[in-house]
């Protein structure tokens, strides 16, 4: 496998930064998955749809807004009506779906070279999204393994809450870097670690 | 203002693009009725109070909805997808040839 390149490079600096007299508060990464995939159903091919990515990604996503499911290696979750994101850290999950979801059913869309997965992680992670989106971060809320589709100004985000204190996002690659740099400020306050 | 996406819950104004009034009935594309063609681009009801809008939640999940919207207070009273709603047949709207 060729080396995977990151957007985030020139402005990756691992360590600890910030006000971090009270600890560490929130855990920040690029998690860089091997494949992200857009599937959408044609309306009334939903359920369809959903017995397909249970099929391949053996991940069964409970029927409703927002509602996905992380494991070690692969996640999804729903991010509009019959549309969902699916990653995996290995590659050709693409190609895997394009068999498994046919033109009656719905579409397949490669994003995989077209987003950065950032992750952030840590007790004040909820705090740091929250100057970032007007959403309720809270975990009643925004249940672990649902997900989102969100703006900030006018960088696109999609973020999935893969544990009670972790979210992962995903950012168009072109802005990966700027918004990196804006989490990397916003996350000064509370001590963070970049790792 | 907030709009309650029926998919993506309550979200802020700024992530949502107005489409226009949600009254307007779209003549047949083969029409070659030049005063329906006029009424569905020039005419507007003008509201004051509840008025039938298409949004569309483009920075969420990007769907179209048909929004209630009151014009003196902002109060949004109802959203539906646009999909399941279908095309609101709006007894507000102005009759074409006639006068409004």
């Amino acid at each position: 496998m060729v080396d995977v390149l990151s957007p985030l490079k020139p402005v990756w600096k691992p360590g600890t930064h910030g006000n971090t007299a009270n600890g560490i508060g929130v855990v920040l990464t690029e998690t860089q998955p091997g494949s992200i995939v857009q599937l959408a159903a044609w309306q009334g091919q939903e359920k369809k749809l959903l017995a397909a990515i249970k099929a391949v990604s053996a991940l069964a996503l409970p029927d409703g807004a927002g509602g996905g499911k992380s494991g070690d290696s692969k996640a999804a979750f729903g991010i509009a009506p019959g549309k969902f994101l699916i990653v995996d850290q290995n590659e050709g999950l693409a190609a895997i779906f394009s068999g498994a979801v046919t033109s009656e059913v719905g579409t397949v869309t490669d994003l995989s070279h077209g987003r950065t997965a950032l992750r952030i992680s840590g007790p004040k992670a909820e705090w740091v999204l929250a100057k970032f989106f007007a959403v309720d971060f809270a975990l009643p809320a925004f249940p672990v393994g649902s997900g989102i589709a969100t703006l900030h100004h006018d960088i696109f985000a999609h973020i999935q809450r893969t544990g009670a204190e972790q979210f992962d996002l995903y950012v168009f690659r072109s802005f990966a870097r700027s918004f990196w740099t804006m989490l990397c400020h916003a996350s000064e306050e509370v001590g963070y670690e970049v790792s | 203002m907030l709009i309650s996406c029926p998919y993506c819950g309550p979200r802020d104004l700024s992530e949502f693009t107005y489409q226009g009034d949600g009254n307007r009935t779209r003549p047949d594309p083969a029409s070659t009725d030049q005063q329906a063609w006029n009424a569905y681009v020039y005419d507007r009801v003008n509201t004051a109070g509840d008025h039938h809008e298409i949004w569309q939640h483009s920075g969420g999940c990007r769907a179209h909805l048909m929004v209630t919207r009151n014009t003196l207070t902002h109060k949004v009273s109802a959203v539906a997808f646009a999909r399941d709603a279908g095309h609101r047949k709006s007894d507000r709207h102005r009759m074409s040839g006639g006068a409004a």
